[in-house]
């Protein structure tokens, strides 16, 4: 699983450096991107999912693994 | 007076008494029935109560303008009157930028005011802030009585922003006093409201004169500094950005932190949460802030729109009821149920689209130091007498008076 926080849509609510302060990393205008790669570790698919639920400009995209 | 409305969807008044004390049947009824009502009063508007209309108008910056905020039609002051000369008022005719401008004024003006006011910028001033509360619970707590609104919510923005804007902090009442007189009392008063935006831009305007002679580490010194393309920012814009961050911080932040308590008083369930499981508190701030959500805005029609069958024309008022969109029941389950650790939270209590609340993170940073200091030495309180309590509401929703007392 990999994260990324589309730079068009993020107005920098801070929501999802809040909830996942190691997924997500902000700039200092507050405007939001993935950590390295956007990689998710396994432990932390909920928290990436919750990031998700908690963005209000639904600017965060969850891109799944295919080959499982 | 003008009578009680007695239909909401043709006919809503947000300044009525019942309606401004409790909104929320009104806003489940109009979701259902007229989710985009219309209403003659006030100079007349429209107002979408669910979600995802909210979320679109916002975000639909091109039909929908900034230019005019204030949920009710008041001549906007300062105008040819203000006694400061005629060529000056013209030069200082600059609005609230960024929050009335549109693109692409809006783009660049916000972009100076982000790094103030961003998550690690505003950490700075929380040991002060945490100072702050426990003087003024010092002040009272003996008492075994204080009014949760005026001697503490009310306290506490008014200095922070005193503080990063480098004015006197004994000048917070005064603040407090003008910016109710503009934004709240003034929004159906236009002769009170001129009065204040009078002394608000008066005293700011000797403010920037005196920083321009002798800068310092405050915020009008670092938007005097500041370059936008090469250029100094022009001096009318740093004037109506700081009339600005007065204005948007003091209400606003004061009716969330007081609408928190007022929940609290009444819910020892929550409190004794927040007491023991303190790590829940920044969860539990974005819940409060969903649930009792304090600010409504508004935009103009920029052009003649049919937005879901209502014939919108040009200059038509749309309100912004960020309020009654975060109740929405398509979005939010249990929507009148306050969950402080709700899972899916997507709550637009600052707004959403390219006007989100600059000060947010500043104003989310008051209100859990408030709570957490209220909470470590008052953890057991209730409402004094909950009908005494009374509201603002229309452009911003809070408590005004709130006796509460303590064992
Ligand atoms: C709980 C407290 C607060 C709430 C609920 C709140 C709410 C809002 C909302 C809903 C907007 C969007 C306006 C729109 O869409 O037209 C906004 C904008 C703004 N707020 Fe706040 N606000 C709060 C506190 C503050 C504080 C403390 C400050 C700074 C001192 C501040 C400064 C601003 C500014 C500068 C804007 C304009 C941003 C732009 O237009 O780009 N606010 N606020
Ligand atoms: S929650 Fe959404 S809008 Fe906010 S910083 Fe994260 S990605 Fe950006």
């Amino acid at each position: 699983m990999k994260v990324r926080v589309d730079p068009d849509k993020c107005q920098g609510h801070n929501r999802c450096y809040v909830l996942a302060p190691g997924l997500f990393e902000v700039d200092d205008l507050g405007y939001a991107k993935a950590r390295g790669d956007g990689a998710v570790p396994p432990e932390m698919h909920e928290k990436a999912r919750l990031a998700v639920e908690n963005c209000p400009e639904r600017a965060i995209e969850i891109i799944e693994d295919d080959a499982q | 007076m003008a009578p009680q409305p007695t239909d909401w969807t043709t006919d809503y008044d947000i300044f009525d008494k019942g309606y401004i004390k409790n909104p929320f049947p009104v806003w489940d009824e109009l979701r259902e029935q007229c989710p985009v009502a219309h209403t003659g009063r006030w100079g007349g508007s429209w107002m979408p109560t669910r979600y995802e209309d909210v979320f679109a108008i916002a975000r639909d910056v091109e039909h929908f303008s900034s230019r005019n905020i204030l949920v009710a039609n008041v001549a906007p002051p300062p105008d040819a009157d203000d006694g400061m000369g005629g060529e000056l008022i013209q030069q200082y005719n600059v609005g609230a930028p960024p929050i009335t401008s549109d693109p692409p004024e809006h783009t660049w003006a916000r972009k100076l005011l982000l790094p103030p006011f961003s998550a690690n910028a505003v950490a700075k001033w929380e040991p002060e802030t945490r100072e702050l509360c426990r003087e003024l619970i010092d002040g009272f707590i003996a008492n075994g009585r204080a009014d949760g609104a005026s001697d503490y919510a009310q306290q506490i923005p008014s200095r922070v922003i005193a503080s990063m804007l480098g004015i006197p902090k004994d000048m917070a009442g005064t603040f407090t006093e003008w910016v109710r007189g503009f934004l709240e009392l003034g929004l159906t008063d236009p002769e009170l409201r001129r009065a204040s935006g009078r002394a608000i831009f008066e005293f700011l305007y000797a403010c920037i004169q005196e920083r321009k002679a002798n800068p310092g580490d405050d915020l009008i010194s670092y938007l005097l500094t500041s370059e936008v393309d090469g250029e100094p920012v022009p001096e009318p814009h740093v004037l109506g950005t700081c009339f600005l961050l007065l204005v948007a911080g003091i209400d606003t932040t004061w009716s969330s932190i007081g609408s928190a308590l007022w929940h609290l008083a009444q819910h020892p369930e929550d409190r004794a949460r927040l007491i023991n499981e303190p790590e829940l508190m920044p969860q539990a701030i974005e819940e409060l802030l969903r649930a009792y959500s304090p600010v409504t805005m508004a935009r103009i029609v920029a052009e003649d729109v049919s937005y879901n069958g209502c014939p919108m024309s040009e200059g038509d008022r749309v309100l912004m009821n960020f309020p009654a969109a975060n109740r929405d029941p398509r979005v939010f389950d249990n929507p009148d149920d306050v969950i402080l650790d709700r899972a899916k939270n997507p709550h637009v209590a600052f707004g959403v689209g390219i006007h989100r609340c600059a000060g947010s993170n500043l104003a989310r940073m008051e209100m859990r130091v408030a709570l957490e200091e209220w909470l470590r030495r008052i953890p057991d309180f209730r409402l004094e007498d909950p009908e005494a309590v009374t509201w603002a509401g229309g452009q911003v929703r809070g408590p005004r008076t709130m006796g509460i007392v303590w064992p």
